[in-house]
């Protein structure tokens, strides 16, 4: 208790403004060292809840801090920590950056912890705010017109995923997320006896997931995200990409199956099937999509699509009658491992492009020998992402695939196999260019000019996602184990 | 059906200004215009969080005022959202005021043409 008591006004004193670089820097150590904590106590001792103001639960608003919560508090605060390694040279600078940055991680750590359905829209859109300033923060035209355009996209996307909170308000009078699962139980504050098949509820879980799937984007909703992912700094881009859609990925995961439960789609199976097939769309579009760019970074973008698309499919799967212990365990591993790696190759796409000027792919032509420590990390990340086996993204694909299989979906399973190979066909491409493709000889006057120095800590927080890559893929089997509480929780049928 | 829509006119304006408000946002060709057009989306959404509270023959919920209130909880969060609504059309705004110094345009098909120009 005392140790999330700490957070909490930590994470609200962070709308002051900084002095920069150093203020961020240690707020950002001491909010990992806080999650650490709070994440030690919790694997020790069992969530923890913090009622934010004295007001008890029903009425007031909670923290709830369980296992699943507690890790991607540290996942936010390790890679928000990584980031400033990389801005410190790299990235855009001034203190109205930093302070824009803390708002951010203020909102992402909101995310995670909150308790309470509309506490939940606010971070969200603490987040979304910080995240349109940051994108707009390149002084290049083309960025404000991406931020504004994901400002529209986004902010009508949060007001979708309001009026699905005020239609399961209307229908349980209660925000607190573990009040309302009751009271759609049956039980709870509202005791209006089970209430999954009603309308308002059905209607509700749709707005939810249009909302959250626009700031996921998931295929058809995101259209802002490419151009957004593109056109921000290149520091701001690794940390947009690692854990704005993370988040949003974590609170539809959780309001499916912490507020809605198993039971409701077995009332509604119609819900579950929606949720697979919205996200194998996905999947599929976001890599094809992916296959034929040719600037790094909006290739990276699209295939955070099809990534995304996957963690959705995989939470559909798991909410069905089958039981879904794997499909679960493989939906976070892969959450986590997506954001880990795709924050890494951001990174490190912007290293090559500092480094040598490289923002097409054309330009990416042997540079595997003259920067070979950040392609070597590039192609590690990459190969990461298509799931070769020592990688994260090998043990959550794994998992998905055993779990849709053990759940009886075996479309998903196979929609993971598809994956993997459009996911390689568009990765060989990118560490083909970076060490077979020789430099074609016209290119080479416009390239050779190249570049601004790259700093340690740029390089360094590439080699650093590449390094936790490979070590979380080992490690697979402790992440497994230090979700198994809260897995059986939600999923023991 | 005349006596439904009677009784549930709140809502009926609430789904018209929604629409209204979305097409805006969807099909102005200006920024300012498609900005409005997310305001009176997030309006509509606001009017239908009070229209829940709304108890018949309640008063404001003030602790004096005698018995049947309307439900305060709603209100509080439509309170919270005007203010988030607010921020975001601020910062809106100010990338807007941005993009009209660098393309010299509020028009999206003028700004495209600019920007395939260059």
């Amino acid at each position: 208790m005392p140790i999330l008591a700490a957070t909490v006004p930590l994470v609200l004193g962070r709308r002051v403004d900084g002095i920069g670089w150093t203020v961020a820097t240690v707020v950002g150590i001491a909010h990992l060292g806080l999650a650490g904590t709070l994440a030690w106590g919790v694997l020790d001792g069992g969530p923890v809840v913090h009622e934010l103001g004295g007001f008890p639960a029903p009425i007031g608003i909670v923290l709830v801090a369980d296992e699943l919560a507690c890790l991607l508090a540290l996942l936010v605060s390790a890679v928000a920590t990584g980031v400033l390694a990389y801005t410190r040279r790299g990235g855009p600078r001034g203190w109205s950056f930093y302070s824009v940055y803390l708002l951010l991680l203020a909102g992402l750590s909101g995310m995670t912890l909150t308790g309470d359905l509309f506490n939940l829209f606010v971070f969200l859109e603490i987040t979304g705010i910080a995240t349109y300033a940051l994108i707009a923060a390149r002084p290049a035209p083309s960025a404000a017109l991406a931020a504004l355009k994901y400002l529209v996209v986004g902010t009508v996307g949060a007001t979708f995923y309001l009026i699905g909170v005020g239609l399961l308000f209307a229908a349980t009078g209660t925000l607190n997320m573990a009040d309302v699962a009751a009271s759609l139980a049956g039980g709870g504050s509202a005791g209006l006896g089970v209430l999954y098949g009603e309308p308002l509820v059905v209607a509700g879980f749709g707005f939810v997931v249009a909302g959250l799937g626009t700031k996921i984007a998931l295929f058809p909703l995101h259209t802002w995200q490419p151009d957004a992912y593109a056109e921000a700094p290149d520091g701001v881009s690794t940390l947009v990409a690692a854990l704005v859609g993370t988040t949003a990925a974590y609170a539809l995961l959780r309001v499916v199956v912490d507020v809605f439960t198993v039971d409701f789609f077995a009332a509604v199976p119609a819900a579950r099937w929606a949720l697979i097939a919205i996200g194998s769309v996905s999947v599929v579009a976001g890599s094809a999509l992916a296959a034929i760019q040719r600037r790094p970074k909006r290739l990276l973008a699209y295939s955070s699509v099809s990534h995304f698309g996957l963690v959705v499919a995989a939470v559909g799967v798991a909410v069905g009658p089958g039981g879904g212990y794997y499909a679960l365990l493989g939906a976070i591993v892969h959450l986590f491992g997506h954001a880990v790696m795709k924050g890494g190759l951001f990174a490190g796409v912007g290293v090559l492009a500092t480094a040598a000027d490289a923002r097409h792919l054309e330009a990416y032509a042997e540079l595997g020998r003259r920067h070979p420590v950040p392609a070597a990390a590039v192609s590690v990340l990459g190969l990461g992402l298509v799931g070769v086996p020592p990688s994260v993204g090998f043990v959550g694909k794994w998992f998905i695939a055993v779990g849709a299989l053990e759940a009886g979906v075996p479309v998903v399973a196979g929609l993971v196999v598809l994956m993997t190979l459009l996911t390689l066909a568009y990765v060989a491409r990118v560490i083909e260019r970076l060490y077979v493709v020789p430099r074609p000889a016209i290119a080479g006057t416009l390239a050779s000019d190249g570049g601004r120095p790259t700093s340690r800590g740029m390089v360094a927080v590439v080699v650093a996602a590449a390094v936790v890559t490979v070590g979380l893929g080992l490690l697979g089997g402790a992440l497994e184990a230090a979700l198994a509480p809260y897995l059986e929780g939600v999923v023991a049928g | 059906m005349i006596e439904a829509l009677e009784a549930r006119f709140a809502f009926l304006v609430v789904t018209v200004l929604l629409g209204v408000g979305l097409y805006m946002a969807v099909a102005s060709p200006s920024l300012v215009k498609k900005l409005i057009g997310v305001n009176l989306f997030q309006t509509a959404v606001f009017l239908f969080f009070i229209a829940l509270a709304y108890v018949d023959g309640g008063s404001a919920p003030i602790l004096t005022n005698p018995a049947p209130h309307a439900s305060p909880l709603p209100q509080v969060i439509v309170l919270t959202a005007i203010v988030v609504g607010v921020a975001v059309t601020a910062l809106g705004l100010a990338l807007i005021i941005r993009i009209y110094h660098q393309y010299g345009s509020l028009r999206t098909d003028t700004v495209e043409e600019v920007r395939l120009r260059e």
